[in-house]
């Protein structure tokens, strides 16, 4: 048993990678500066040193390529972890996820898989350029034959990448940028939660606030500020396709009102489908409308504006509080 | 524009040919190829019986058996050539025409006629015969070669991987991120572009404006035009290129200089964009035609091997158009199977629900 190590959320996924490379020696990585930089996030840093440059690959700047490029070696039996640099990067290697990643095992009627992951930093909130702060979840869940997983804190962090890695499935790996640098108590030993399923972040009993990635510490943040006022219960969905419902239901069942609060614009985002879904299998169990908390409808503004794009803390008290109103 | 009616009646300058149009034997500097009479018989019934599955097919398409069918007419040359290069061991990602190629690995055809009929959008196990799906997205299997390329790198394997693709493709990010990667990896991959001279409706010049072989330099390894209607051209360039990347030579770019006889598909209408005399220069240098001159020049065949070989291709034909039709649709409720490989909570339910919805009906099915 080792004793937990105090671990920022880079780091635990850095690790997480390791122990995922140490385990099976069919594990690689793949990506722009992820040999010896490390990874613009150094979330790679030193796994090329130690595993070698065939299995840590710098590849060519080309995001479809990383990917293309993946899906052959998974024929050939590895288990490409690839990173794309930022959020709004993927979109030239939407094709390749889209058509080919997501689409060959029912091509082949399930005699190929694709255990290729597929990391994202992800969201805004540290001042960065164009292209460096989007949210494109949806794009993935939209998508069959995809698992799309965010995780929100260095312990899921280290357990999740590594079950990502363990899954047969191709899966979409979110990592919210923001919180790179968080830290927590990891305990390696652990048993992880499987990989499909939320966590109740912090019980509540008065309305249900469902998140991931970097809203996750939002709105646990906001459930501390109204505490003793209002109990407000936070989960933390952790996978979003598919989503654990039964964890969703139960809690918005015994608490009567729900928020789904997101980084992504609210139109069309992931939090318009749990809405629905929420309404029809709790119905006669809410108080209120679902109410959804997220970017607006247009591109991710300059970052001088992007305190006021992203939802803080105020802005999903406001939108309990409205559930409190009907 | 003009079309120019004569386009490719010409042999272009370059071209690696060893088989003349009139079955004449021709020798090249640098390509030579020793086969047996046996083998030319082989490659001739390969020919035969690909063409037929091939008119087969289009033959299903119009009596509204299957969907659509990208007929390979004029390509079997360049398919039968460089898929017979192959050993076993190599492996092949091909488009959606390289039915001749399926052929050679020794894939069903019925497969191919399921995935145009609808039945499943493939359905074999790549690693069977070492022949990998279809791939429908232009140029995005170019990629997958290559990283399969790079993991047979890896494994320290004695393999080759070979991807095949048309002119247009080569205009694709996809392909040209390919043929990056294959250079920098020096990843041992075989780049065999069929050169129809059509992308659908547009003419090589919408692609390119240098010969397509002429490409590979730029990204830093060889480029080779073979006559594509030449299937002993096809096989030695091929051969050789394989036998280069296997011993650790990199990649190598073929372009297989050929032409589209029939439509793109059932669908398309090639009278509406090219000129009926292009398609009677072609015709005069069928790559089968030469290779029966061939065989009966050199007298290697005789009427009886000949006739044996359309006796065979219409028993294949019949049993071909027999199992098509006797290919049973797909249950409703497989739509939600193998799509993913472990246990899906969403399709699960999903899977669930329909199955109750169909179950409502009176004698419903699932």
């Amino acid at each position: 048993m080792s004793t937990p190590v105090t671990l920022t959320m880079a780091k635990a996924l850095n690790e997480g990678l390791r122990k995922a490379m140490e385990d099976d020696p069919k594990v690689l990585i793949m990506g722009e500066d992820v040999g010896k930089l490390g990874g613009v996030f150094r979330v790679t840093d030193g796994l090329q040193k130690d595993f070698g440059e065939s299995r840590v690959i710098d590849t060519p700047l080309a995001e479809s390529g990383i990917i293309g490029t993946a899906i052959g070696l998974a024929l050939r039996g590895y288990r490409p972890v690839c990173e794309i640099q930022f959020d709004g990067f993927v979109f030239p290697a939407a094709d390749q996820i889209i058509t080919q990643l997501a689409k060959m095992p029912l091509r082949s009627l399930g005699k190929v898989k694709l255990p290729v992951v597929v990391r994202i930093p992800c969201g805004g909130g540290i001042g960065a350029v164009e292209h460096h702060s989007e949210s494109p979840e949806a794009y993935f869940t939209h998508t069959g034959g995809l698992r799309v997983m965010a995780c929100s804190n260095p312990v899921d962090a280290y357990h999740m990448i590594q079950q990502a890695i363990r899954s047969e499935d191709p899966v979409i790996f979110f990592e919210p940028k923001r919180r790179y640098w968080d830290k927590a108590e990891v305990d390696k030993d652990a048993v992880p939660l499987p990989l499909d399923r939320g966590r109740i972040a912090r019980p509540g009993t008065d309305v249900t606030v469902l998140a991931y990635g970097p809203m996750v510490k939002t709105c646990l943040e906001a459930a501390n500020a109204v505490e003793g006022e209002r109990s407000i219960e936070v989960v933390d969905l952790r996978s979003l396709s598919p989503l654990d419902t039964e964890l969703i239901y139960e809690s918005v069942r015994r608490t009567g009102r729900c928020v789904v609060a997101h980084e992504a614009p609210v139109y069309s985002g992931l939090g318009a489908e749990i809405a629905a879904r929420v309404t029809e299998a709790c119905f006669y169990h809410l108080e209120a409308p679902v109410l959804r908390v997220g970017g607006f409808s247009t591109p991710y503004p300059p970052s001088r504006l992007e305190d006021h794009y992203l939802p803080d803390l105020d802005r999903v008290l406001d939108a309990v509080d409205r559930t409190f109103a009907f | 524009m003009t079309v120019d009616a004569s386009r490719g009646a010409e042999a272009p300058p370059e071209l690696v040919q060893l088989l003349t149009p009139e079955g004449e034997r021709v020798e090249h500097p640098d390509y030579d190829i020793d086969l047996t009479p046996e083998e030319v018989r082989e490659l001739y019934r390969d020919l035969v019986l690909v063409r037929r599955i091939d008119m087969e097919a289009v033959a299903l398409q119009r009596q509204g058996e299957l969907g659509i069918w990208a007929s390979l007419l004029g390509q079997e040359a360049a398919q039968i050539g460089s898929a017979r290069a192959l050993a076993d061991t190599d492996m092949a990602f091909p488009t959606y025409r390289e039915h001749g190629v399926a052929w050679c690995r020794g894939v069903d055809p019925l497969y191919l006629l399921g995935l145009f009929r609808g039945v499943s959008n493939g359905g074999w196990d790549p690693a069977d015969h070492n022949f990998h799906l279809y791939t429908i997205v232009i140029g995005a299997q170019t990629l997958h070669a290559v990283g399969y390329a790079m993991g047979v790198q890896r494994d320290g394997a004695d393999a080759a991987t070979i991807v095949y693709f048309g002119d247009g493709a080569t205009s694709q990010g996809d392909v040209n991120e390919s043929f990056i990667w294959a250079s920098v990896f020096n990843a041992p991959v075989v780049f065999f572009c069929q050169n129809n001279q059509w992308a659908i409706s547009e003419p090589l010049e919408k692609q390119s404006r240098i010969p397509l072989y002429r490409r590979a330099s730029g990204f830093g390894f060889p480029g080779i035009r073979v006559d594509g209607n030449d299937v002993f051209a096809c096989l030695a360039v091929t051969r050789q290129a394989l036998r280069n990347a296997r011993e650790g030579q990199g990649p190598t770019l073929i372009e297989a200089f050929t032409y589209r006889m029939g439509a793109h598909t059932t669908s398309d209408d090639p009278t509406r964009y090219r000129v009926a005399g292009e398609l009677e220069a072609w015709k005069l240098k069928d790559p089968i035609e030469r290779v029966k001159a061939y065989l009966f020049r050199n007298q290697h065949a005789d009427q009886d091997f000949f006739d044996a070989i359309d006796a065979e291709a219409a028993r294949l034909g019949r049993e071909v158009r027999k199992r098509c039709l006797e290919l049973p649709d797909p249950r409703p409720l497989d739509i939600f199977d193998h799509v993913y490989a472990e246990p899906n909570a969403l399709l699960a339910e999903e899977k669930e629900q329909f199955a109750a919805y169909l179950a409502s009906f009176e004698g419903g099915e699932s």
